[in-house]
């Protein structure tokens, strides 16, 4: 087990240094010079374009200029923002807080309904229930999230009136009055994503449940007269959860990309729309360190994946 | 015991049985057997009905309905459905339905060229990796896969997209240089479960025992991939190839959505819902056309690549 | 000896797309106390799911099972409900699998996988359970079992796998222990040993024994008793040593020329038995074997044959006399 650790660990590195590489080979591939357009720029002040200069190597070898942005990446230092002129690390630590908020609620309860249905739907194959499920899920994940949430705000903002379709980033949650106020606003973007997110876990459920269901231990365990519940439960869920925590684990970083277009669609402060608005103002540094950032989620939670499943499987953390 | 069986267990045929072989069941093709257990997925079938309806329609659309997508129109602007404007009209006077339907061309062109670079790319790897299994060809190509795999997909996405958007405009022109950018990023990104699936059938079937027998046999090595290992890869391919199509069809729009797909004359599904979006209390149904359109052509791509699957893939029948 | 199981005229069929597949078409017979039962038949033959039936493991749909009865200490299973058939699973009637590996549930120590029956069975306390599995698993022969009761089954070697389950089958003191070809899947060796083991405890426990294989020589070792099936018929019963001594069926003469033996003439040709198992969808009104038979007349095309003892104790369904007959084919 700790061999297996300590492996998956190692194998993350040269990936996260691999993503790094893509990252800045592309930037530095890109016809122009983003960054150093930077150091033209004239609201910048002399000073800062000296720090930059330094901390960057603009006038230095690629190699060069790669390591020394991979090192300030890693100390902290995420370069500056062409167009608001502060640290990019600032601008993100603004705006990661309504991001995971709404990643981390919609996974919530996206996960939980998910679990269940997946469960019932499998056990139940061919039923109604399962048709009915399944069929839910089908539409759910056929249909892009942004299309969703346009769809949400024409009804419940534009027809209904009883949410907001524009957040608003100052409501802080002092009272009850704000606390609705809060929830009235991120209930259609958490709704939109986790909804999504449940079509697609829920379709992967079904299916490894219905992997487990099908082996012979399961027979063997009903040929012990055990109750039909307890298999259920002792037997079959506990090996469903193996594949299921994983890919839980594994699609964190997409729902992060789904996050994206939801804050997009709703306005809400997060991240990915600063990666947008961004994109939409030329802002590079703003651009690199958000892509990085989503490229180090990947690593991280490849390698979650990876410790959660040695532990919930014994064959990997029981392996002589 | 000496009654027989009783007759409602029993099915009693008048069968002449001189050959034993004749016992056996009716001779059955593969794909005979494949397109039996297609259409018995009503879902499936339906997707695939609705998807052909779809691709007609986009295809033969524009000549039979003759409006024009961009002519502009301020009279007419943000209009309800009426007999001349099926699906009402956009902010610019536009003719919905017009623009859905030569949207609905350029959508599914670039979804389908999408998906044949990742095939195309795909099976590439995946065939080369699975032919040479074990051999550091293998190893190299199979790091790569998972290096791709572990790229963070739409951030990279966006940012290949905003690094080349300008050159690529530049070297090819507005739409042409978008079309390609566009087909070559969603097939960079999105070959790596076919690389997978096809080295896996690779290597399952070099290890089947035919092959095996085959190679003793003499056979040259091309023989068996093409006789042999081909057929067993085509099942996953094609199930992997539709599926794909909806995935292209949904970034493709994506990117539109955010501003950063075709130009803005184009009017692709997803450009169509960047426009609408300030416009959703003023005229809804510029955002319900193409997103419905999207929804439909996803849900039916989906639906097909699901009753494909079942069909092409024996062990999943159990489900 | 008195008869601890009586079955008759046992039928399971399966609704499928294709069709209604007969797969086990009105067995009958019977098993008595300390008695070891031997069904030999090839792969599709309704020997597995004969026995699954007994035990209702069937799933309704698409399995439908029926019979006149299926007594089992005076009690017809059949018409027992769900919960009192579960009452009687792992309890008086335990069974075992072909492969130890995924027969067992690999997330799950043995210990508890052993204890869970006879907790629910035996209503005994999670650490008497314990200390129970700890003693069944001495009993089969796997060495440091204190230890080795918390290891999880990936741990095991294929023969200690089945060893444990054995051990699992037999918690909670069974009165018919039935054994789904439990060494196909082993070493030849191995085989050896678990026979010797099985043969052991039965000899200890005094339990009755149904003993599946298509090996013939497994069961030849083992039973006193073996029934020969075929299509879902049971075409031939004797004990064992009539029935290896004097074979009656064309079929059980078949498998029995089948086996290559260590006298015979260098240069003999492997004689098999011509044709394929047939369609079990739709039965021919005749004899099932009819197809493949060496020794087939008119008559068997057009009439099944009755059961009917050639001597006492030994059944036959066949309208041929294979001593006095030559084969024709």
């Amino acid at each position: 087990m700790g061999r297996y650790l300590i492996n998956r660990l190692l194998i993350s590195i040269p990936t996260l240094i691999a993503t790094s590489m893509v990252i800045f080979g592309l930037l530095a591939l890109a016809p122009g010079d983003p960054l150093g357009e930077f150091a033209l720029n004239p609201s910048i002040t002399a000073e800062v374009r000296e720090n930059l200069r330094i901390s960057l190597g603009l006038d230095q070898p690629l190699p060069i200029r790669y390591v020394k942005w991979f090192y300030s990446f890693l100390t902290g230092n995420w370069g500056w923002s062409f167009t608001s002129l502060s640290p990019v690390r600032d601008l993100v630590a603004q705006r990661i807080g309504a991001t995971l908020a709404i990643v981390g609620l919609a996974y919530l309860w996206g996960g939980l309904a998910a679990f269940p249905l997946g469960v019932i739907s499998a056990i139940k194959r061919y039923s109604l229930t399962d048709q009915a499920i399944t069929l839910f899920a089908f539409l759910g994940f056929s249909m892009p999230t942004y299309f969703t949430g346009l769809l949400f705000i024409i009804v419940f903002s534009v027809n209904l009136g009883w949410f907001p379709f524009v957040y608003d980033s100052t409501v802080q949650v002092m009272d009850w009055n704000t606390l609705i106020q809060q929830f009235k606003q991120s209930i259609m973007p958490i709704t939109v994503l986790g909804l999504w997110e449940m079509a697609t876990l829920m379709r992967f459920v079904r299916s490894a449940t219905l992997d487990s269901i099908n082996q012979d231990y399961v027979r063997t365990a009903r040929s012990k007269g055990l109750q039909e519940w307890v298999v259920i439960n002792r037997h079959v869920l506990r090996n469903t959860l193996i594949p299921v925590v994983t890919l839980i684990a594994l699609r964190v970083p997409t729902i992060f990309a789904g996050a994206l277009i939801t804050e997009q669609v709703f306005r809400v402060p997060g991240i990915g729309s600063l990666l947008i608005s961004a994109i939409q103002q030329n802002d590079t540094p703003v651009v690199m360190s958000i892509t990085f950032i989503y490229g180090i989620l990947v690593v991280i939670f490849n390698l979650v994946a990876d410790v959660l499943y040695g532990f919930l499987d014994p064959r990997v953390s029981y392996s002589k | 015991m000496n009654q027989p069986p009783s007759e409602e267990l029993v099915a009693i045929r008048d069968t002449d049985i001189s050959d034993a072989d004749e016992l056996a069941m009716k001779p059955r093709t593969y794909w005979g057997d494949v397109w039996r257990h297609f259409r018995r997925h009503r879902m499936a079938v339906a997707g695939g009905i609705v998807l052909i309806v779809i691709v007609l329609a986009t295809a033969l659309g524009p000549f039979v309905y003759t409006v024009s997508p961009k002519k502009i129109d301020f009279a007419h602007s943000m209009e309800q459905p009426t007999a001349t404007h099926l699906f009402g009209t956009n902010d610019m006077g536009q003719d919905m339905l017009a623009r859905a339907l030569w949207g609905g061309r350029i959508s599914m062109i670039v979804a389908v060229f999408a998906m044949l670079v990742g095939i195309s790319l795909g099976m590439a790897v995946g065939a080369a990796s699975g032919f040479m299994g074990g051999t550091w060809v293998d190893m190299i190509l199979m790091r790569i896969t998972d290096l791709f795999l572990s790229m963070p997909q739409l951030p990279l996405l966006l940012l290949i997209v905003y690094l080349f958007r300008a050159s690529i405009t530049k070297l090819f022109g507005a739409e042409l240089g978008v079309f390609v950018m566009v087909i070559l990023v969603i097939g960079i990104l999105n070959w790596m479960p076919v690389a997978r699936l096809v080295r896996a059938s690779f290597l399952s079937a070099r290890e089947m025992d035919y092959v095996k027998a085959a190679r003793a046999l003499g056979a040259s090595p091309w023989r068996q991939v093409f006789r042999h290992i081909f057929p067993n890869v085509m099942g996953p391919v094609i199930v992997a190839a539709t599926l794909s199509v909806g995935t292209a069809i949904i970034t493709e729009s994506m990117l539109s959505f955010l501003g950063l797909g075709f130009p803005p004359d184009t009017p692709t599904w997803g450009r169509m819902l960047y426009e609408s979006q300030n416009f959703l209390s003023l005229a809804p149904n510029m955002a319900l056309s193409p997103g419905i359109l999207i929804f439909l052509t996803v849900l039916s791509v989906n639906a097909l690549g699901d009753g494909l699957r079942d069909a092409l893939d024996p062990q999943q029948r159990n489900r | 000896m008195a008869t601890l199981l009586e079955v008759k005229n046992l039928k399971t069929v399966f609704h499928t797309q294709d069709g209604i597949v007969h797969a086990v078409n009105g067995i009958s017979y019977k098993l008595d106390e300390g008695e070891t039962l031997g069904i030999v038949g090839e792969s599709g033959c309704g020997k597995s799911v004969g026995v699954m039936s007994l035990m209702r493991l069937i799933p309704p749909p698409p399995g439908k099972i029926e019979a006149d009865r299926v007594l089992f200490e005076g009690r017809d299973l059949m018409t027992l409900s769900d919960k009192e058939m579960r009452l009687i699973r792992g309890h008086k009637i335990a069974m075992i699998f072909q492969d130890p590996m995924t027969s067992l549930n690999p997330v799950l120590t043995i210990g508890r996988q052993m204890t869970e029956a006879m907790e629910l069975h035996l209503g005994l306390s999670p650490a008497a359970a314990r200390q129970r599995a700890i003693g069944l698993l001495e009993m089969v022969s796997i060495p440091s079992a204190r230890k080795r009761i918390d290891d999880y089954p990936h741990q095991f070697s294929g023969g200690m796998r089945q060893r444990v389950m054995i051990a699992m089958g037999l918690s909670c003191n069974p009165g018919i222990l039935i054994a789904d070809e439990p060494t196909t899947a082993l070493d030849v060796t191995i085989q050896a040993q678990i026979i010797d083991l099985v043969k052991k405890l039965r000899d200890e426990l005094g339990m009755s024994i149904i003993w599946i294989s298509h090996d013939l020589g497994v069961v030849a070792g083992l039973a006193d008793r073996v029934i020969v099936m075929y299509a879902g018929f049971i075409i031939e019963e004797a004990p064992a040593e009539e029935l290896f001594n004097n074979p009656l069926h064309p079929y059980t003469l078949g498998l029995f020329n089948s086996l290559p033996r260590l006298d015979d003439e260098r240069g003999r040709r492997l004689s098999s038995i011509k044709g394929q198992p047939p369609n079990l969808i739709t039965l021919p009104k005749g004899c099932l074997f009819y197809a493949r038979c060496k020794y087939r007349l008119e008559k068997c095309k057009d009439e099944r044959p009755p059961e009917t003892f050639a001597t006492p104790g030994h059944r036959l369904a066949c309208w041929v006399d294979v001593k006095s007959t030559k084969a024709t084919q």
